[in-house]
């Protein structure tokens, strides 16, 4: 099982943060940079796999890492988990990144953290590898990507329009300043088109 | 067009994250964060309710904000909020609020549970995968307890979507794993098995996946399973490289699933039906075959993934153990990659092939590859490699290379990292006390230790060359010869002085004769460190230098010089103040015989397990400590995991240390019960003095402990020479036992000492103590008339085949107990193996005329011979799971007979005998035990754990050994208890 999926940069700022073992979040903060001080020193061309940091359970975890451009991905498994099938989930995961980014690199995590997360999901839920195919994720995350333009976008104008109304103080209305309010809305609904 | 829509995303995020972005400082970003929580905070609190847009921006902006390391304590009600929400992305990140930061507040976890139900019900399958994501990243009991019986019905319904099934059996596997109890086994057992005929292979996975947890604790329900895996296994590997599309990975065919079918086939022994036999080692030989052809690509994702195929393989075919051709080409394949130019491979084949090492058929082919490993611990960059080669060289090494490796391991000591050290040197002091051939080699390697890295060579090492040393006399003068030289270097380390400074104390004498090493000489030398040393070192010297004095009484004016000193006599540390005024003291009015008795040389250690094994195990996982240990098996290495008989071939192989200190010759004192715990080697000096001579009678209960612990030879302790008690009754002669035997012997299963039975006649009292397989019982037997009790004979019975088992030796009592009076009957005990029922005692006497016959259960159970095993967390695990065959395992649920309170389980727990273990159990509220039950013939490792539910008042008690009827009859008298 996975305990944790961990991403950092290269000056150790946590870019993406999973566990799927409950650790208070003290410590889940304790685990990455004992994590990020353990990787950090090793030499890119040695081996990926070392023994776990002390917080999370030692040498009967592995710390099975990738180092990619300014990000490195660890992933923190038990004995039960091949070395080397978890090194290929961990490429599976940044080429699937990478074809729904676009040649993705460290801002897209930063500013899609939620997709990422939602990318990941796909991957690996509650610390079980769910998904391997990257066509499959990447049709899954297109499926969303649709369902998500169709909720946000015109077809869900309508939507929007009841709930800002709904939103208004009724007494207002006569005096039509929610008018003002619509209008902010067109400009958001433009882009979409 | 990229999967992810970029621009779209919610602005104030963005303009929020860019912001964290520009601060220049770690305060100025606090001071954006604080400003934002407050932000959201108010955007929350008021009274304007928000809608779903802005709800899904400000939790996302908690979310990033959690990930960069600031506690969140509030957005739990809006993100479940969003969980009912109808539409998909607001919903979405409701959910990964809550599997990120889920909060046990249990009014919140109701609502989740019920957003989560309806969602399960929705008939969507994206909202239907949500829902399951959400209960496995959660996992808790609360969601356990909501949907552990509706998800087998979700993974096996004939219309789920191929998706939903994925999600399904993995929600469930970690609900499993969570909380097994609440996962009902069923008919959709055999469903279950069936999806490994799925057509969809994401489906397939995730049903091995579960499988592989669940068929461990019923391997017979998921029999059915072997057949299915191996026949899919063996599609797989013999496909083309396009034959799979989507999962063929690098030109690989499904290289996830086919590791997982591969651990999935560890579970269980070799399959049985030759078919499948046939067909599972035709495709392990296909896998093998593909190793050596070309590769199909040059990217290294090729080769990982074809290689995890490999090992995976590898693992199976050292699991099985049987087929000793595969086992060669296996220990040849892994050979070739210990050269191989990727660092990766090297690991892997080095950790492979330290359990590979264990197996009989691969052990000689192992040790074939010695140069290279070796060479791999010379050379390699990577400490992590280096290790591992270190733990194969341990794991390889026997008689015949024992010198090669404890050299090149010493060698290595020079310049090894630091964190692996102390390891290290725990490992060189295992082998070199394991397969010396002569103690001169012994005691030079250990010296050698001291001098190389002296910092990590721990007490229990040091300890352990003067336990050996003094206990073989042909050793004696060259290792006094040996440190004499030793302490001749300018500086030398600390221990060296310890050890020396012990040793010259005890065989100073043997060297004497030589003039280079004379009395004088060798107090100088040794006194010439005295300053240089910490006070417990310097403690140690003056014991030394009060027994030069019985030893050489040529020295005596000059010591008592020393001792004289000011610096001794009010010396600022109270102890060694005390030694000085005693021992100086003890010098001037103790006549020389009795120096030369209370200064006798220490006698024999009795054996037991080298304290170092146990601390390396303590150290390690017992992959490294005990490989060797468990895979040979080894006869008198006493390893938790293993029950281990021990067998001829120990004549021709000789095991650890009991052979080395040829005990087995000479049988120790019997039931000597060992207490010369290596920590008190400075006060057993005197151990032996008169005012520690056993005294007699019905003593106090610190008297009565004391007796038992100095290992005074000449007390007559043979047990096993004690000739049988003239008539033992056979139990046809003794009635059956008093109808509340049982709850009297329930009594005294965690505790030794207390009243066994009382009527208006008769008190009967037990004090026991027990050290390994043996034990001592004091029965007093108290007369509570006023009336003499004739003919009285108490007796123990055997009943049954107890007798293989337990050997249990009376001393006949007086026939009369005067009125008020109470008489005392020693028993000792052996546990020769492991017994259900305990003996009888069987006590017959006539009062005022009339005969009075009594049987009462002997309060002897198998758990008084339990040795208690500290152990870490991992090895704990790492153990839990090595016992997990169906039968090893005995667990009982059951209500509570007393209140539930902490301390009192702990106490009941110690009782029991097993160690308490801190900090195993991720929750607090649970026990965890372990220990070793030591009988003559075997040893079973058992580990215990202990769950009170203290709102069902109910206990779950579940206990793993090696050996199936001992975890029974240890759940079942443990369960007693509570």
């Amino acid at each position: 099982m996975i305990q944790a999926i961990l991403v950092f940069n290269n000056h150790g700022k946590p870019r993406l943060v999973r566990f799927y073992q409950r650790f208070p979040e003290e410590i889940q903060q304790q685990i990455v940079r004992e994590t990020f001080h353990l990787v950090l020193k090793r030499d890119d061309n040695i081996c990926n796999f070392l023994e776990g940091g002390s917080l999370i359970g030692g040498s009967d975890y592995k710390l099975i890492y990738r180092h990619y451009a300014t990000l490195y991905f660890v992933f923190c498994v038990d004995s039960s988990e091949s070395e080397l099938g978890i090194l290929d989930l961990i490429q599976v995961f940044v080429e699937t990144l990478d074809k729904c980014f676009e040649n993705v690199c460290e801002l897209d995590l930063i500013f899609h953290m939620d997709k990422v997360h939602y990318i990941l999901q796909e991957v690996v839920m509650g610390g079980m590898v769910l998904e391997t195919n990257m066509n499959e994720i990447v049709a899954q995350m297109e499926a969303q990507n649709r369902l998500e333009k169709s909720e946000g976008g015109l077809s869900a104008a309508p939507a929007r329009a009841v709930s800002a109304v709904k939103n208004m103080n009724l007494p207002e209305i006569p005096r039509n300043i929610n008018i003002g309010d619509l209008n902010i809305k067109v400009p958001n609904l433009s882009q979409f088109v | 067009m990229p999967a992810v829509s970029k621009g779209d995303g919610m602005r104030g995020l963005a303009v929020f994250i860019s912001d964290i972005r520009n601060c220049k400082s770690k305060e100025a970003e606090i001071k954006r964060i604080n400003k934002e929580l407050a932000n959201i905070r108010s955007k929350f609190k008021g009274d304007k309710a928000l809608d779903g847009y802005s709800k899904k921006k400000y939790v996302c902006k908690l979310l990033f904000i959690f990930l960069l390391g600031h506690d969140i304590d509030f957005g739990h009600m809006e993100a479940v909020n969003l969980l009912s929400s109808n539409k998909y992305t607001e919903k979405q990140i409701g959910y990964l609020f809550i599997s990120v930061l889920v909060n046990s507040n249990s009014e919140l976890i109701r609502l989740i549970n019920n957003a989560i139900k309806n969602d399960l019900a929705s008939r969507n399958p994206t909202f239907m995968c949500l829902a399951l994501h959400c209960i496995a990243n959660v996992g808790s009991r609360e969601m356990g307890e909501a949907f552990a019986a509706d998800i087998p019905r979700i993974l096996v319904a004939g219309d789920s979507m191929d998706s939903v099934k994925q999600s399904a059996a993995l929600c469930l596997l970690r609900l499993y794993k969570a909380s097994p109890d609440l996962v009902p086994m069923g008919e959709w057992t055999a469903r279950v098995v069936h999806l490994l005929n799925d057509q969809h292979m994401g489906v397939v996975t995730a049903a091995v996946s579960l499988i592989t947890c669940l068929c461990k604790k019923n391997p017979d329900d998921f029999k059915t399973c072997i057949s299915l895996a191996v026949s899919r296994l063996s599609r797989i590997v013999s496909s083309a490289s396009t034959d799979l599309q989507d999962y063929t990975y690098y030109f690989v065919p499904a290289p996830w699933l086919s590791v997982k079918l591969l651990r999935l086939l560890q579970c269980y022994p070799p399959p049985e039906d030759a078919a499948v036999k046939g067909r599972l080692v035709e495709s392990l030989e296909t896998v093998l075959n593909k190793a050596q052809e070309p590769p199909k690509s040059k990217k290294v994702q090729h080769s990982n993934a074809k290689n995890a195929i490999l090992f995976e393989t590898i693992s199976l075919i050292i699991h099985y153990d049987s087929e000793p051709n595969l086992l060669v080409r296996a220990c040849n394949q892994l050979g070739q990659f210990l050269q191989h130019r990727e660092t990766n491979l090297r690991y892997l084949a080095l950790e492979s092939m330290c359990t590979l090492a264990s197996s009989e058929f691969s052990h000689e082919a192992v040790k074939t590859h010695i140069d290279t490993v070796i060479n791999a611990l010379k050379t390699e960059r990577d400490v992590s490699v280096r290790q591992r080669a270190a733990d194969l060289l341990y794991a390889m090494c026997d008689r015949s290379n024992a010198k090669q490796i404890v050299s090149e391991m010493l060698r290595y000591l020079e310049t090894a990292d630091y964190a692996i050290r102390e390891e290290i040197v725990l490992k060189v002091a295992i082998l070199a006390e394991k397969y010396a051939v002569d103690y001169s080699w012994y005691v030079d390697t250990i010296l050698n230790l001291i001098r190389i890295a002296g910092d990590y060579v721990s007490e229990e090492v040091w300890y352990r060359v003067l336990q050996i040393v003094t206990n073989r006399d042909d050793v004696q003068g060259y290792a006094a010869k040996t440190v004499f030289e030793a302490l001749q270097a300018p500086a030398c380390h600390e221990n060296m002085v310890k050890v020396g400074g012990y040793i010259l104390g005890e065989f100073g004498n043997l060297i004497a004769g030589d003039p280079r090493s004379s009395p004088p000489v060798q107090f100088s030398l040794l006194h010439s460190k005295f300053h240089l040393c910490s006070v417990a070192t310097r403690a140690l010297l003056l014991s030394t230098y009060i027994k030069f004095i019985n030893l050489f009484p040529e020295t005596k004016a000059t010591i008592q010089g020393v001792l004289r000193a000011g610096s001794q006599l009010r010396n600022a540390d109270v102890e060694l103040q005390q030694r000085a005024v005693e021992y100086l003291t003890l010098s001037s009015v103790a006549s020389t015989d009795v120096l030369a008795t209370v200064l006798e040389e220490m006698p024999p250690f009795p054996e037991r397990e080298s304290s170092i094994l146990a601390k390396l195990k303590r150290k390690k996982g017992p992959g490294a400590a005990s490989a060797l240990d468990d895979g040979r098996r080894d006869a008198s290495s006493s390893d938790i995991n293993g029950a281990v008989e021990p067998t001829p071939s120990t004549v021709s192989t000789p095991s650890p240390s009991a052979d080395l200190l040829g005990l087995r010759a000479a049988p120790p004192p019997a039931a000597a019960p060992a207490p010369a715990s290596a920590g008190n080697l400075l006060v057993d000096v005197f151990s032996d003095g008169p005012a520690a001579q056993p005294s007699l009678g019905p003593t106090p209960e610190e008297a009565f402990l004391s007796e038992l612990e100095p290992p005074a030879p000449e007390s007559p302790m043979a047990l096993l020479a004690d000739p049988a008690p003239a008539a033992d009754p056979g139990p046809e002669d003794i009635g059956p036992p008093v109808p509340e035997a049982d709850e009297l012997l329930n009594k005294f299963v965690c505790k030794n000492n207390g009243v066994l039975f009382e009527n208006q006649l008769l008190q009967i009292g037990v004090k026991s103590e027990f050290r390994q397989n043996l034990g001592r019982m004091y029965l007093f037997y108290g007369n509570k008339t006023s009336v003499q009790f004739q003919n009285f004979l108490p007796t123990v019975v055997h009943p049954g085949d107890l007798q293989t088992q337990l050997a249990v030796q009376t001393k006949r009592v007086a026939a009369q107990v005067d009125g008020g009076a109470q008489v005392q009957q020693v028993l000792n005990i052996e546990c020769l193996r492991d017994f259900l029922t305990p003996p009888l005692l069987s006590v017959r006497f006539r009062y005022g005329g009339a005969p009075q016959s009594l049987t009462l259960k002997l309060p002897v159970t198998i758990n008084k011979f339990f040795q208690p095993t500290e152990m870490a967390a991992q090895d704990f695990f790492q153990r839990w799971k090595q016992l997990s065959l169906p039968l090893q395992e005995a667990q009982k649920i059951f209500k509570a007979n007393h209140p539930m309170d902490a301390e009192v389980t702990k106490a009941k727990l110690l009782g029991f005998g097993s160690a308490l273990l801190d900090n195993v159990d991720p929750n607090p509220e649970n026990f965890v035990g372990a220990g070793i039950i030591q009988t003559k013939a075997l040893q079973v490792g058992c580990l215990l754990r202990l769950e009170p539910n203290a709102q069902a008042q109910m206990y779950r008690l579940t206990l793993r050994t090696s050996k199936e009827s001992v975890s029974r009859h240890l759940c079942e008298l443990l369960a007693q208890q509570f």
